[in-house]
Order: C-alpha cells, then sequence, then structure tokens
C-alpha cells in the first residue's frame, strides 16, 4: 500500500479548501484598499483595539463564560444522576436527553421568543399565579438562557460518559475505608471525572463565544457579539478587511484556549462528542 | 441526594430542555398567525405544508445537499484516511494538523474563509458552492472516524492476500473495506447530520435562490414564523424521534450495556 501518489489528491483539496481560504483571510486582515490599490496595513488590527469594539470582544467573553459556569453548575448533576445505579431506564432517560438536540436549533432557539415574550407563555403562567412579569427577551439574560439551551448537552454528555465508566470498586474502597459520601465525592468522583468536566468546558465555550445567532435573536437588534460583529462586516458593511481581522482574532483565542485545555485533558476518556 | 429530589431535578431540566419543543409542536396546530396568540386548533398548516413552493424547495435543497455531501465526503475521505495512514511520520503530522483546523476552528471563521475564497476565484455563490463548502467541512470528520479503524488494522492481513495472489485493488475491497466499515459508516452519518442541521456555513457560502431549511428558518424568524415551519419541524421531530427508537429497541435488544454507547454516538 505504500504508494505516495495515492495522498496528492487530498494534499491538493486540503490545500484548496483549509489552507488557501485561510490564507485569504490572512491577507485581507493585513491590507488596505487605499485609493483602489492594495497595500498591507495594521490598520485592521488596530481598529479591534478600540473601546466600542474591544467591548463587545469584552461582552462575548463573559457571557460565554457566565454561560458555561451555568452549564456547568446545572450539568453535572444531571451527568450524577445518568450514570448512577438507582435508577431504572437509564438508557431511555439519556436517549430523551439527547432527542430536543434533533429539532433544529434555530427553532428551537426561535421558541424561547414566543416563551419569553411579553405576552408569552411564561409571562402567562406567572401572571396567572400572580407572580410578576419577567421581561428578560432582548436582554443579557435572555443571551445566556439560549446559550445555556443550546449547549447544556454538550456539558452533560462528556461529563456522563466519563463518570459512567469510572470503577464502581475505587467508591467501594473509599467507603470501606470510611469515607462519607461527600468525602468521595471530592476525593474520588470528582477528580476522576475532571477530563470530562474539561471538554465539556471547551464544548459549551467554543460554539457560546463565536454564536451571532442566539444573540441576534434573543438579544434584539441592536445588540452585538464578535460573531454578530464578524457577520456584519461580510453581510451588511462589506469591510472585509475589518471582518478578517476580528476572524484571525476569534480564531486565535479558540485555539489558544483549546490548547490551553488539551493540556488537561491527556487521558482522552471525555472525547465524548465527536 | 435521595431519589425524589433526584427525579424533581431531572424533571426540571426536562421540562427546561422540552419547553420549546412543546411550544413548536403546540404552536402548530394554531389557527392565528400570530406566535403570541392562540386562535383554535387547526390541521390547516400540515395540509398547506405540501403546497408551499418555498419550503419545498428548502427542504429539497437542504436533503439533497446533505446526502450528496456525505457520500462525496464518505468516499473521498475513506480515501484520504488510506492514503494518510501511508503517508512517513512527518508529512502525516502535518497533513493531520490541517486537517484538525476545521474540526477546531469555529463556524463561523470556517464559514467566511470559504466565501472569501469562493468569490476570490469567481466561483458563483450557489449550489455548488453550497455543495462545496459541504464536502470540505465533512470531509475531516469522516477522516477522523476512519483512521483510528486503519490503526486497528492487522497488517498482515493484507499481506496474506497479496501472498495468496490477490490483487492489491481486490484485497484493499475484499480485506481492508470490510474491516474499516463501521468507521464509514460513523464517518458518513455524522457528516449527514452536520451537514443537515448546518447553518452557518450554509448562510456564508449559498447564494441566491439557494437555500436549506436553516437559512430559511433565519431569514423568517425576525418577522415572525410561517407556521408552516412549525408543522414540518414537528413532522420531522416525530420521523427522527420514531426513528431512534426503533433503533434503540433493536441494539438494547442486542446489547445490555449501552448507554456509555450512546453518550460516544451523539
Amino acid at each position: 500500500m505504500k504508494k505516495p501518489w495515492l495522498s496528492y489528491p487530498y494534499i491538493l483539496w486540503m490545500t484548496i479548501f483549509i489552507i488557501v481560504p485561510l490564507v485569504l483571510v490572512l491577507y485581507y486582515s493585513l491590507t488596505v484598499k487605499v485609493d483602489g490599490t492594495v497595500v498591507f496595513s495594521l490598520d485592521n488590527f488596530a481598529k479591534v483595539m478600540q473601546p466600542i469594539y474591544l467591548k463587545v470582544l469584552w461582552r462575548s467573553v463573559v457571557l460565554a463564560v457566565a454561560s458555561t459556569v451555568i452549564c456547568l453548575v446545572l450539568g453535572y448533576p444531571v451527568a450524577m444522576i445518568l450514570s448512577g445505579r438507582d435508577l431504572s431506564r437509564k438508557n431511555t432517560l439519556v436517549m430523551l436527553f439527547v432527542i430536543p438536540m434533533w429539532m433544529n436549533f434555530l427553532l428551537r432557539t426561535y421558541a424561547w421568543m414566543t416563551l419569553l415574550d411579553r405576552k408569552g407563555v411564561i409571562n402567562l403562567l406567572l401572571g396567572s399565579i400572580g407572580l410578576p412579569q419577567a421581561n428578560i427577551l432582548y436582554t443579557d439574560w435572555a443571551v445566556i438562557l439560549g446559550m445555556v439551551y443550546n449547549f447544556l448537552p454538550f456539558m452533560v454528555l462528556p461529563i456522563f460518559s466519563v463518570l459512567s465508566k469510572i470503577d464502581r470498586s475505587l467508591i467501594e474502597a473509599a467507603e470501606d475505608l470510611g469515607s462519607n459520601s461527600f468525602k468521595v465525592f471530592i476525593r474520588i468522583i470528582f477528580p476522576l471525572s475532571l477530563p470530562g468536566v474539561v471538554s465539556g468546558i471547551t464544548m459549551v465555550f467554543m460554539p457560546a463565544v463565536t454564536t451571532f445567532i442566539i444573540s441576534k435573536l434573543l438579544g434584539g437588534s441592536q445588540y452585538t457579539l464578535i460573531g454578530n460583529l464578524i457577520e456584519d462586516q461580510f453581510m451588511r458593511v462589506y469591510d472585509w478587511n475589518f471582518g478578517s481581522a476580528l476572524s484571525i482574532i476569534m480564531m486565535l483565542m479558540i485555539l489558544a484556549s483549546m490548547a490551553l485545555m488539551s493540556r488537561y485533558d491527556k487521558e482522552e476518556a471525555g472525547g465524548g462528542l465527536i | 441526594m435521595n431519589k425524589a429530589l433526584k427525579r424533581l431535578y431531572l424533571f426540571i431540566i426536562f421540562l427546561f430542555l422540552y419547553a420549546p419543543v412543546a411550544t413548536l409542536i403546540v404552536f402548530s396546530f394554531n389557527s392565528s398567525k400570530s406566535r403570541a396568540n392562540w386562535g383554535g386548533f387547526t390541521f390547516r398548516w400540515y395540509s398547506e405544508l405540501f403546497h408551499d413552493k418555498q419550503i419545498m424547495n428548502s427542504l429539497y435543497y437542504t436533503l439533497a445537499i446533505a446526502l450528496l455531501s456525505s457520500l462525496i465526503a464518505t468516499i473521498a475521505g475513506t480515501a484520504a484516511a488510506v492514503a494518510i495512514h501511508n503517508m512517513k511520520k512527518t508529512i502525516r503530522s502535518f497533513v493531520m494538523n490541517v486537517t484538525y483546523l476545521p474540526v477546531l476552528n469555529p463556524d463561523i471563521v470556517t464559514g467566511i474563509s470559504l466565501m472569501i475564497l469562493f468569490i476570490f476565484i469567481r466561483l458563483d455563490l450557489g449550489f455548488l458552492t453550497l455543495l462545496l463548502a459541504h464536502i470540505a467541512f465533512n470531509i475531516p470528520y469522516v477522516i477522523l472516524s476512519v483512521l483510528p479503524k486503519l490503526k486497528q488494522l492487522n497488517k498482515h492481513m493484507y499481506e496474506a492476500a497479496l501472498d495468496l495472489g490477490c490483487e492489491p485493488v481486490k484485497a484493499f475491497f475484499k480485506v481492508i473495506l470490510p474491516e474499516i466499515m463501521p468507521g464509514i459508516i460513523t464517518g458518513f452519518l455524522l457528516a449527514f447530520t452536520l451537514s443537515l442541521d448546518d447553518f452557518i456555513i450554509s448562510f456564508f457560502t449559498t447564494g441566491s435562490g439557494v437555500s436549506t431549511l436553516s437559512i430559511t428558518v433565519y431569514s423568517m424568524a425576525r418577522r415572525g414564523i410561517n407556521p408552516k415551519i412549525n408543522a414540518l419541524s414537528t413532522l420531522m421531530f416525530i420521523a427522527v424521534l420514531g426513528l431512534l427508537l426503533v433503533i434503540n429497541k433493536r441494539s438494547s435488544a442486542n446489547n445490555k450495556n449501552e448507554t456509555a454507547r450512546i453518550g460516544n454516538l451523539i
């Protein structure tokens, strides 16, 4: 099977569809058009450093971190309960957890607009039991809710898959040696589940920090995250150079955080998703 | 935590997960077009759905792109995986690093980079660019599913086939292909679902007149989604649910300890 020519088509394909496009993005980010001629410039990156754009960058990171933390806090117990032994029909429950993901995610996000609307279902219910109205649609909270809703399974599944592989005899041994269940969790279960937690965090943070749809639907029209900013540069403002610079920065951010995370994920036990 | 508390917690989480799904299904029977009022029960949207040109067109494009791109990506990706497997170590690690890029990169960056490429080489944005983009982001997933199977392969089997007088091509199809088939099927399914569900990359690489369901939904979302879309997604949801139940029933009959595998599969 040692035929080197076999690999030429793929190397060619890879060059055209992976390397060249990224080089083009880099090219646009490093150039500006002056009087119809293209010149090298760092202006696009300087523009990113302007306060209004730094604020957008900062807000994207804050919202993504917030929703990642909420996903972890909500999701870890779910993974623990699902991987526990004292529940019947566990397979069905795991299945039930995944099924909503099979509905188009734009539609599910849109459905939250219906639920959160000023005259929507949630306010109707709140009103009927005499509670004050909650008008969170088109605010930060709605965006965080949308992120948590869409990405919660990405947190639960890797943790679940690590937790269900934990050797029960370790837990039994700890119990035999006199640990209470809290101590067993802190000393045994949680450290062993860390690879799952790390890949869960990566898998929630990545799409959350790059999304432009959730913020667009739930965050109102003037609402911007870095994803919206990039989309605007390419689809409305047509400033490809600035858009490319933003993309390069986003890419570096993501690749750096992946590299950082992979250092804690050497065992590869958490590769549940993809 | 005691059992009742666990159940209550799971119940609340499931309520959270299913509230939007239930909303969509309920509103597909709503005779009022508004997403805020209930105007009475109707099947109208279901019957009108099949006469709606825009929706039927996007359904057609969604399925055509998903099927074509995943089939092509599966064949090309498998060939690429075999080629990568036989590369020298230094080239292999370079090629693998590049292959990982679209998997790690945010979709929006992949989308705009491909859009820039297509415009740069003066390819009109439309069906072809959409298809090429989908193939491009599907191939790495196929490679990543097939490569582990190639690594597990016993290389002496192939040599044995050659020793016994088999042509190299025939030996590949008779010996190697059946062994790596599970990886190829996983890769195909992964590519198909990713392509079906994609919005971001399609959004940047398609042109006027060619839109997938996700794009149609997105363009509708601001001014209010047509209830026919709710009807369509209810039907698709039921289809997927039925399919999953059948698969689940079959595999749990064959295999008792399935939980970890479900976690890995999806």
